[in-house]
């Protein structure tokens, strides 16, 4: 029973090291992660579905778009604002959204999103139609 | 509670009544959707070779379809992609020539491109589905789901499919954005330029011919110039024998 000033102050010690993390985050001021740095479109507000849906589902999109091209032959998009689009990565989406480097690269670099390499064989940078539908 | 035989009668012909009545129903709905897609559509192509011989060395289609598909050229011959190309005659109509007729023909170049079959070999084999023929008759080729196995270019009678051995992109010189090109370990071919007939445009090398020696039209069409074009001159399919049924033909 003479033990136990001992056994007290290495509990102590040892949960005051265990723990030393949170008082580490307690005594620095909390830090917002920073957001990815993508560039957007300088004209255009909208895009062809709701933010929140092209940020959580914009996969899901292309891979419609695909297969309704290849497949379906149905190349117009009707927009859920009733505004029609060319279903065409290179020519509707970089033809806002600029180039993929600024924009797609930059969102999957900071998440750690290996995506499939549309650019492989899908043109970057169309000149001269940015704008086109 | 317990059926009567007028109580069951009665059941049995309403029941029978209603059953006439949704097979009327359904015919007539069947019937007025039938007649919206009774239009059938079978895109073919006439080559006139005499026509096309005019000009020597003319190859205004192949550079156009090249250009404009992002085919690229490479130096080696194994690693040749084609969509359009020319081969001599003898070697695409053996049989349709005489002894006499051999010194002129032999080596007059025949156009060539995918045949668009009506029974295509290549989809037949294509473990992924990524070729199919579509209802306007359009072999078509999905570059996303090609594993490139090659099977399809074994089954191609016509040497139609070309392999990218290679990334194509460093030997294209301008890439055209509005088309894809291709990665590496995918086969690729004509496509009759169906993105073209989308937007109800000829194919490109029946635009790029000066000679008007490519007839493009639709071959389910009674009146057609393509029709008409097959009724008053003498055509070849190539290799009918093997069944496949090509949508090109050749004007002798």
């Amino acid at each position: 029973m003479n033990d136990r000033p001992f056994i007290a102050a290495g509990l102590i010690v040892f949960v005051a090291f265990v723990t030393t993390p949170i008082w580490h985050g307690a005594a620095a001021r909390s830090v917002a992660l920073a957001a990815p740095e993508v560039k957007l479109p300088a004209q255009e507000k909208q895009c062809v579905a709701p933010v929140n849906y092209m940020r959580a589902s914009h996969m899901q999109l292309l891979d419609e778009w695909r297969t309704d091209v290849v497949d379906a032959q149905k190349r117009q998009y009707v927009a859920y604002n009733g505004k029609v689009y060319d279903k065409s990565l290179t020519r509707t989406c970089l033809g806002c959204h600029g180039s993929r480097q600024d924009f797609c690269d930059r969102c999957h670099n900071y998440n750690g999103v290996a995506a499939l390499n549309c650019w492989q064989c899908h043109n970057d940078a169309p000149p001269g139609g940015r704008n086109a539908p | 509670m317990k059926i009567t035989r007028k109580h069951f009668l009665q059941l049995s012909g309403v029941s029978l009544i209603a059953v006439i009545a949704k097979r009327l129903v359904r015919g007539t709905a069947k019937v007025s959707t039938s007649e919206g897609s009774a239009k059938k559509t079978r895109w073919g192509m006439a080559i006139d070779l005499q026509k096309c011989r005019q000009k020597e060395g003319c190859s205004r289609c192949i550079k156009a379809c090249h250009a404009a598909h992002n085919v690229p050229q490479f130096a080696d011959r194994a690693h040749e992609i084609k969509w359009v190309w020319k081969q001599p005659f003898e070697d695409v109509f053996p049989f349709a020539q005489t002894q006499y007729s051999r010194d002129v023909l032999a080596s007059a170049p025949v156009l060539l491109m995918c045949n668009h079959c009506d029974d295509p070999p290549c989809e037949d084999v294509c473990p992924v589905g990524a070729t199919w023929r579509r209802d306007d008759g359009i072999v078509m080729m999905d570059f996303h789901r090609c594993i490139g196995c090659r099977y399809c270019m074994a089954a191609c009678p016509y040497g139609s499919r070309s392999f990218n051995w290679q990334d194509p992109r460093p030997a294209l010189s301008v890439i055209n954005p509005d088309f894809p090109t291709r990665a590496k370990g995918v086969v690729e071919k004509c496509n009759f330029c169906e993105e073209r007939l989308a937007r109800k445009q000829v194919p490109l090398c029946v635009e790029a011919c000066d000679e008007k020696a490519l007839v493009f039209g639709d071959l389910e069409g009674a009146n057609s110039e393509i029709r008409k074009v097959l009724r008053s001159r003498f055509a070849l399919q190539r290799r009918p024998e093997l069944g496949s049924r090509p949508s090109v033909y050749y004007l002798i």
